[in-house]
């Protein structure tokens, strides 16, 4: 139990840095790599989870694909390089912060008054037997009760148009 | 000191929360966009841990978090295609100059 506890502080630790310091950078890459570091904590914490497909998953999707799609299209807006908070005034700046401290703050309050009841972290839920990929494929696939056959069918439609929107969206004209 | 679901939840509470605060700041698109991606992630590892810790029966958390990163996965795709075609036609990325709908 002390060892799960140790690395949970461990990966929240970089997760809470690194999303803080992925939004009051000055420079845009700098937050997209930041942003990597935050996506690779989650996927550690889905990992410490045992959730090992879905870290696997984060890793490639977010990691592989959507932070190298980040940077290129930073490098592609090459002269708007800074993430553009000097334009940006005190009061203003100071307003969303203090928006969005009141809003995590509430939600941070609702989480603790709430009595969940919820397991903890030990070494049966941490083992990787909850998920094996044996169920999750046919979960995915089936279409009888608790199936995801049709959101999965879904949400292939909605990548075959994501790449036919993106080439028309995107091409030279 | 036990880990609980509510670890988890103050985590993705403070994600949301950064999230939030780069969305009302940054002026540039590609930085709000990165934000978003700090929201969505909040969510995902809430839908992950609620799943493990407190529902352990089914799959559903596991399932639809995989399914929100398929989406957020296209959403980022076509976010950056549009954001790409606005760099080429006025030559500037930030939601300032980003006017021309207004009136």
């Amino acid at each position: 139990m002390i060892t799960e506890t140790f690395v949970f502080i461990i990966l929240a630790a970089i997760v809470a840095i690194f999303s803080i310091l992925s939004v009051t950078t000055k420079r845009i890459i700098r937050a997209a790599t930041y942003l990597l570091f935050v996506l690779f904590g989650t996927a550690g914490l889905y990992f410490l989870l045992g959730y090992t497909f879905l870290g696997a998953v984060q890793i490639m999707v977010y990691a592989g694909g959507i932070v190298v799609l980040y940077i290129f299209a930073i490098m592609l807006t090459g002269k708007t390089a800074s993430a553009g908070q000097k334009s940006l005034g005190m009061a203003k700046r100071a307003a969303a912060l203090v928006a969005s401290l009141i809003g995590a703050g509430l939600l941070m309050f609702a989480f603790i008054s709430h009595k969940f009841v919820s397991l903890s972290l030990n070494a049966e839920t941490t083992n990787e037997s909850a998920a094996p990929i044996k169920e999750i494929g046919s979960k995915l696939l089936s279409s009888g009760e608790g199936g995801y056959l049709l959101p999965f069918e879904a949400v292939s439609v909605l990548l075959l148009a994501c790449i036919i929107g993106g080439l028309i969206i995107a091409r030279k004209r | 000191m036990n880990i609980t679901i509510e670890h988890f939840l103050l985590l993705s509470a403070l994600m949301l929360g950064a999230g939030m605060y780069g969305f009302f700041t940054r002026r540039n698109t590609l930085a709000i966009l990165i934000s978003i991606e700090l929201i969505l992630n909040a969510a995902d590892l809430n839908f992950a841990a609620f799943n493990r810790l407190c529902d352990t029966a089914g799959l559903e958390g596991y399932l639809f978090t995989l399914f929100s990163i398929a989406i957020s996965a296209a959403e980022t795709a076509i976010a950056i295609a549009v954001m790409i075609n606005i760099y080429r036609m006025l030559k500037s990325n930030l939601v300032d100059e980003l006017d021309n709908l207004k009136w």
